[in-house]
C-alpha cells in the first residue's frame, strides 16, 4: 500500500475517532508543548542576555579595562574573590599612557560609578546611581539626548557642576517639571541639569534608566571612590574586532609595566568584553536547555506509553478488519504500515498541536511576565521530529502484532 | 432453464477429474482452476489432534459452479480456507490457476488472495466505516491500483450489482441483501480465477437469499467459476455440481440432477 494511502486512511480513522484520537495525542501534545515553551524561554533569555543585558553594559567592539569584571554572574570560587579583593585599583594617572598607546581607529572614556542620594526642592531625597565620565562616553554607550544637550569640552575639563539625567531621575526628582537648568544637590553640593538621555530600557523588569551623569573631574567623583584619582574603568571602543584585539595587546601592556608584573604573572586588571561576559551564559545555557529538554521528555515517554497502550487496544478492536483486510490480500507490511502510520500520523498531529500550544504559551508568557520568550526555529523541526518518530516507536509493537494475526483467526472475531 | 445452461457449460465429469488428480506432482493445465491431491490438515487443539481434512482430492474445471456442502465438523471450512488460500495444508498438493500454492509463503498467499480469489462471507465482512465503494475498492488498494483507476473499477463493479445508486452508504444504511452484493462486488472487483463463497446466504431470509442465489446464476452463466460452501442442501442445490464433505474426506461428488433426486428435492 503506498505510504499516502496509508496516511489518508490513518487520517480518516483519525476523524472517525475524534475524541479518542485528542485524547491518545494529548500526552505528546503536552509534551512537545513545554519543549518549545521551555526552549523558546532559553532561547528568549540568551538573546536577552546578548542583545540586552550584556549589550547595554558593555558595547559593541569595546572592552572595559577595569581592576575586576563587572559582570560576574554564574558561580564565583571564593579564592578568586579573594585575589580581586587584592588588586591595585586604576587611578586618573593610568588613564594617559593607556589612551597613548591605542592604535588609530579607536575611541576611549572613563567612568566611575557609585550611589548617591540626589535631592531637589521638589521632591524627597531619591537613590540613584552617579556615573562620573570623561572621553567620549556618550558616542561608546550610544545614548543620545532626548531634551538639553550634552556636556561642552570645557565642562569636562573643568568638572562643572553640570548633570545629565536618566530618565527615571526627571520624574523622581522633578514630578511634572522641566528638569533643564534646574538644580539638583548630590553630597550637599548643587549641580544644574542640562540634559537628559534616552532610555536604556529594561532588564528582567529592572529598568537601566534610574541614572545621574556628571563630569567625572567634577565634585561628584569624591562620592564614587574611596580616593579622589580613582577610577573604575577606561572603555575602549574600536572601529572592528582586529583593531580591538591589537588595543588589547597594547593597554595590556602597558598596564603590565605600570604594575611592574613579571613575565609569567597573571594579569592584576581585566579587560572585559561583551563574549568574555557572556562566557557564563554560555555554561548556563547549555545545562538550561538539557534541563529544558528533559523534563518535556518525560512528558513524552509518557505519551509514547499511552499511544502504544492505546494502539494495542484499537489492533484489538480491529481484529476483524484486520482479517478482512488479509483475505482481500493485505501482506504483512501493508498491516504493519497502516498501524505504524496510524500511529506515527496520530502522533504528529499532537506535536503539531503541541507546537501551535507552546508558541502561544510563549508568547503569553513573554506578554505577561518579565521573562523573554523567542521561538527558536530548530525547536519546531525537533518538535515535529520527536513527534513522529514517538508515534514510530510506540506503533511497532502494536502493529507488528496486528500484522502476524492469522486470518482466520481474525476474521472469526466478533 | 438449468437443462439449457448444462449444454452450454462444460461440466468436468468424474473420469476427468480422476485424470488429473492421479497425475501427482505435475501441474495441471490451464482449463483446470482448482486441484487438490491428497490434501490433509491436522490441527492441535490442546494436545488433542483434529484431523479435520483426511486427504481430499477435488478438481474443479474453469466456469464450473460447484457447492461444497456438508455437516459442521465435516471439514468443510478448513477446505475452503485452503482453497481461499487462508491456510495451508500438512500433507498433498494444492494447485491454484496453475500455480502450487500449498507451498507458498505468507506474503505469496496474500498475492493470490488479492490476484486469485474473491471472498463472500456469510457475515458479509465488510469495513463498517467504510462506504460501500471504499469497501470494493480494497482489493485494488492492495494490488497497487492508482486511485483513479479503483473508484473507476469499484464503480462498474458496484452498478454490475445494481448498486450503483447506493455507492456512499455506509454498511449499517444498508439491507442484508445490498450488503451481500457489495461484498460480491468486491469479490469480483479484481477479477479473480475463482469466487468463493462462505455461506453466502447464512445471514439472509429465503426471499433475499434467492436474489443474491440468482446474482451467483448470473455470474456463472457470464463463464465466472464459483465455488460455494454451505450446509443448506437446498442452497447448494443451485450449483451445478455438488461436492458432499463428511468426517474430513469427500463422501460423494456429483451433478446437481443426481443430489437433488437423492434428497428427493426438487427445483
Amino acid at each position: 500500500m503506498p505510504f499516502l494511502e496509508a496516511v489518508r486512511l490513518a487520517l480518516q480513522t483519525i476523524r472517525v475517532q475524534k475524541l479518542k484520537s485528542f485524547f491518545t495525542l494529548a500526552g505528546v501534545c503536552i509534551g512537545v508543548m513545554f519543549l518549545i515553551t521551555v526552549v523558546s524561554i532559553i532561547e528568549g533569555m540568551g538573546r536577552y542576555m546578548k542583545e540586552d543585558l550584556v549589550g547595554k553594559i558593555i558595547a559593541v567592539n569595546s572592552f572595559e579595562l577595569r581592576r575586576r569584571p563587572n559582570i560576574n554572574m554564574g558561580e564565583m570560587d571564593p579564592s578568586v574573590w579573594e585575589e580581586y579583593r587584592r588588586r591595585r585599583r586604576l587611578y586618573v594617572s593610568d588613564l594617559l599612557p593607556v589612551v597613548e598607546a591605542l592604535p588609530e581607529g579607536t575611541k576611549w572614556a572613563q567612568e566611575s560609578e557609585g550611589g548617591v542620594q540626589a535631592t531637589s526642592q521638589y521632591a524627597r531625597p531619591r537613590s540613584t546611581t552617579a556615573i562620573g565620565i570623561d572621553g567620549d562616553w556618550f558616542g561608546i554607550k550610544q545614548l543620545g539626548m532626548t531634551d538639553g544637550r550634552a556636556f561642552t569640552e570645557q565642562e569636562m575639563a573643568q568638572g562643572e557642576n553640570v548633570l545629565i539625567l536618566g530618565p527615571d531621575m526627571v520624574d523622581r526628582a522633578f514630578p511634572g517639571l522641566d528638569p533643564i537648568g534646574r538644580e539638583l544637590r548630590i553630597g550637599g553640593i548643587p549641580y544644574r541639569v542640562i540634559g537628559v538621555t534616552e532610555s536604556r530600557g529594561s532588564v528582567f523588569g529592572i529598568s537601566f534608566d534610574n541614572f545621574v551623569i556628571a563630569p567625572w573631574r567634577s565634585p561628584i567623583r569624591r562620592l564614587l571612590n574611596p580616593e579622589p584619582q580613582m577610577i573604575d574603568a577606561v572603555i575602549v571602543q574600536a572601529e572592528n574586532q582586529t583593531v580591538l584585539i591589537e588595543a588589547q595587546e597594547r593597554v595590556r601592556a602597558v598596564m603590565r609595566t605600570r604594575h611592574k608584573l613579571r613575565p609569567g604573572t597573571g594579569d592584576d586588571f581585566s579587560m572585559e568584553t561583551s563574549a568574555s561576559a557572556l562566557e557564563f551564559w554560555d555554561k548556563i545555557e547549555g545545562y538550561l536547555v538539557i534541563a529544558g529538554v528533559a523534563l518535556p521528555a518525560i512528558g513524552l515517554v509518557v505519551g509514547a506509553i499511552v499511544i502504544m497502550n492505546i494502539m494495542l487496544v484499537a489492533v484489538a478492536e480491529r481484529t476483524r478488519e484486520i482479517g478482512i483486510r488479509k483475505a482481500l490480500g493485505a501482506k504483512r507490511r501493508d498491516i504493519l504500515a497502516q498501524f505504524i502510520v496510524e500511529s506515527a500520523t496520530l502522533s504528529t498531529l499532537g506535536a503539531i498541536l503541541g507546537i501551535a500550544l507552546g508558541i502561544a504559551l510563549a508568547q503569553a508568557i513573554a506578554a505577561l511576565t518579565p521573562l523573554p520568550a523567542s521561538v527558536a526555529p530548530w525547536s519546531i523541526v525537533v518538535g515535529v521530529l520527536v513527534g513522529g518518530g514517538v508515534g514510530i516507536i510506540s506503533g511497532v509493537y502494536p502493529a507488528s502484532r496486528a500484522s502476524l494475526l492469522d486470518p482466520i483467526t481474525a476474521l472469526r472475531q466478533e | 432453464m438449468s437443462q439449457h445452461l448444462e449444454e452450454e457449460v462444460p461440466l468436468s465429469t468424474t473420469a476427468e477429474r480422476k485424470i488429473i488428480v492421479d497425475q501427482a506432482g505435475a501441474a495441471p493445465s490451464k482449463e483446470w482452476v482448482i486441484v487438490t491431491r491428497g490434501v490433509k490438515r491436522e490441527y492441535d487443539m490442546g494436545g488433542e489432534i483434529v484431523r479435520a481434512l483426511r486427504g481430499v482430492d477435488i478438481a474443479v474445471r474453469r466456469n464450473e459452479y460447484v457447492a461444497i456442502m456438508g455437516p459442521s465438523g465435516s471439514g468443510k471450512s478448513t477446505l475452503m480456507n485452503i482453497i481461499g488460500c487462508l491456510d495451508t495444508p500438512n500433507e498433498g498438493e494444492y494447485w491454484l490457476n496453475g500455480q502450487l500454492v500449498s507451498t507458498m509463503k505468507d506474503d505469496e498467499l496474500a498475492r493470490v488472495r488479492n490476484k486469485e480469489i474473491g471472498f463472500v462471507f456469510q457475515t458479509f465482512n465488510l469495513l463498517p466505516r467504510a462506504t460501500a465503494l471504499a469497501n470494493v475498492e480494497l482489493p485494488l488498494v492492495y494490488a497497487g491500483i492508482s486511485s483513479n483507476e479503483r473508484r473507476e473499477r469499484a464503480m462498474e463493479a458496484l452498478e454490475a450489482v445494481q448498486l450503483g445508486e447506493r455507492v456512499h452508504h455506509r454498511p449499517n444504511e444498508l439491507s442484508g441483501g445490498q450488503r451481500q452484493r457489495v461484498a460480491i462486488a468486491r469479490a469480483l472487483v479484481n477479477r479473480p480465477s475463482i469466487l468463493l463463497a462462505d455461506e453466502p446466504t447464512g445471514n439472509l431470509d429465503s426471499k433475499t437469499s434467492e436474489e443474491i442465489m440468482r446474482v451467483f446464476e448470473g455470474l456463472a452463466e457470464t463463464g465466472q467459476t464459483v465455488i460455494m460452501v454451505t450446509h443448506e442442501p437446498d442452497i447448494a442445490a443451485h450449483a451445478r455440481r455438488v461436492v458432499v464433505l463428511r468426517d474430513g474426506t469427500i463422501e460423494s461428488d456429483e451433478r446437481r440432477e443426481v443430489f437433488t433426486e437423492k434428497l428427493g428435492l426438487t427445483l
